[in-house]
């Protein structure tokens, strides 16, 4: 079987799905399940205190039994307030280490902040977390994070919500050459044929969110990247044909033709046409 | 008379209480939160432990939708 393995544990699905932007919980849940990723991000954040103290929690909806729950660091902008976030999810989720660390440095582009990732990783391998790490497509980094101990690699296609697709692959080619751990696309893809294409050039899996929440019918396009995540991942194990720029090959026989126009005797029988 | 600090928002209590009684306090019971009181977490097995005090700061957080 052609298995997702991260830090160990083995997963038959390459889609990793984001739980939020969803109009409500039953949509949510719909959706992922649909997407059939067995890894699910979450946020983590501070609970409403004495109001709504009966509304639905979304872990009663996507339990922890059922799903690898990964916390992340969403809206943090230091190295103090990404390692806290991870403390109190691995506290809430009962010892529960695998994390994906981002580590932002803008508010408007939400691109990350590369310094404080490294430092935030650091800190985290240190007290034992498995870190999924979202990264800038810089392959120094990549492979500096690989070397520090993080459990995979999420370089982004374009920047977070953005639906701009893959635009540096060269840079994620180079980073999937280079690694030893999984990498994810995470972040950027917005239709099925960009997660297609982040298979194709070899990633090992693809975090989506915005995709498909955002999408008209969520749960439609929830099926469509789970078909898209496979197909690129077959195609990329089938191993592409050369491309051959101005030399076309036909794909049917070329003996056998019937006699061609030119070299009949018979008479049009169109009259003047040629 | 003391005044905790809980996600942001002053609360006044008669007495000093612990973890546990302020969990039933904000109607938490139940609810799968962690709590961080001034930067370190507090281990769930600690909750009727702890002794909150004047001038604590809590952040009680759950699992939301998230990307």
């Amino acid at each position: 079987m052609d298995n997702l393995v991260i830090a160990g544990k083995t997963y038959t699905s390459r889609l990793l799905v984001g739980t939020g932007k969803y109009k409500d919980f039953n949509e949510t849940r719909t959706a992922v399940e649909t997407s059939g990723a067995e890894i699910i991000t979450v946020a983590i954040r501070r609970t409403n205190i004495g109001q709504n103290s009966n509304e639905p929690n979304l872990l009663e909806v996507l339990p922890p039994s059922q799903y690898t729950l990964l916390p992340n660091t969403a809206g943090c902008y230091t190295v103090e307030d990404a390692v806290r976030t991870l403390r109190l999810a691995r506290e809430l989720l009962d010892g529960h280490s695998l994390v994906k660390l981002e580590v932002l440095g803008d508010p408007k582009t939400l691109y990350p902040n590369m310094v404080e990732t490294l430092k935030a990783a650091e800190i985290l391998i240190k007290e034992d977390f498995q870190v999924m790490v979202y990264t800038s497509d810089d392959p120094i980094i990549a492979k500096q994070l690989e070397d520090m101990g993080c459990v995979a690699v999420m370089p982004l296609a374009s920047l977070i919500g953005s639906g701009m697709g893959i635009l540096n692959p060269w840079n994620l080619q180079i980073i999937i050459d280079n690694a030893k751990i999984p990498v994810l696309v995470d972040a950027g893809v917005g239709t099925a044929s960009d997660a297609t294409i982040a298979m194709e050039l070899g990633c090992d899996g693809v975090l989506m969110n915005t995709a498909i929440a955002a999408a008209r019918d969520p749960v439609l396009m929830a099926s469509a990247m789970r078909k898209a995540v496979e197909a690129g991942r077959e195609a990329y194990l089938a191993g592409r044909m050369a491309k051959k720029l101005y030399s076309a090959s036909p794909s049917s026989p070329t003996d056998g033709v019937i006699a061609r126009a030119d070299t009949t005797t018979k008479k049009s029988t169109t009259g003047k046409s040629a | 008379m003391i005044q905790l600090t809980i996600n942001g928002l002053p609360q006044q209590f008669e007495s000093p209480i612990n973890v546990t009684q302020l969990i039933d306090h904000l109607a938490l019971h139940g609810k799968r939160i962690a709590i961080e009181r001034n930067g370190e977490i507090i281990p769930r097995s600690q909750f009727s432990e702890q002794i909150l005090v004047h001038g604590d700061q809590l952040e009680v957080v759950v699992a939301v939708g998230g990307g």
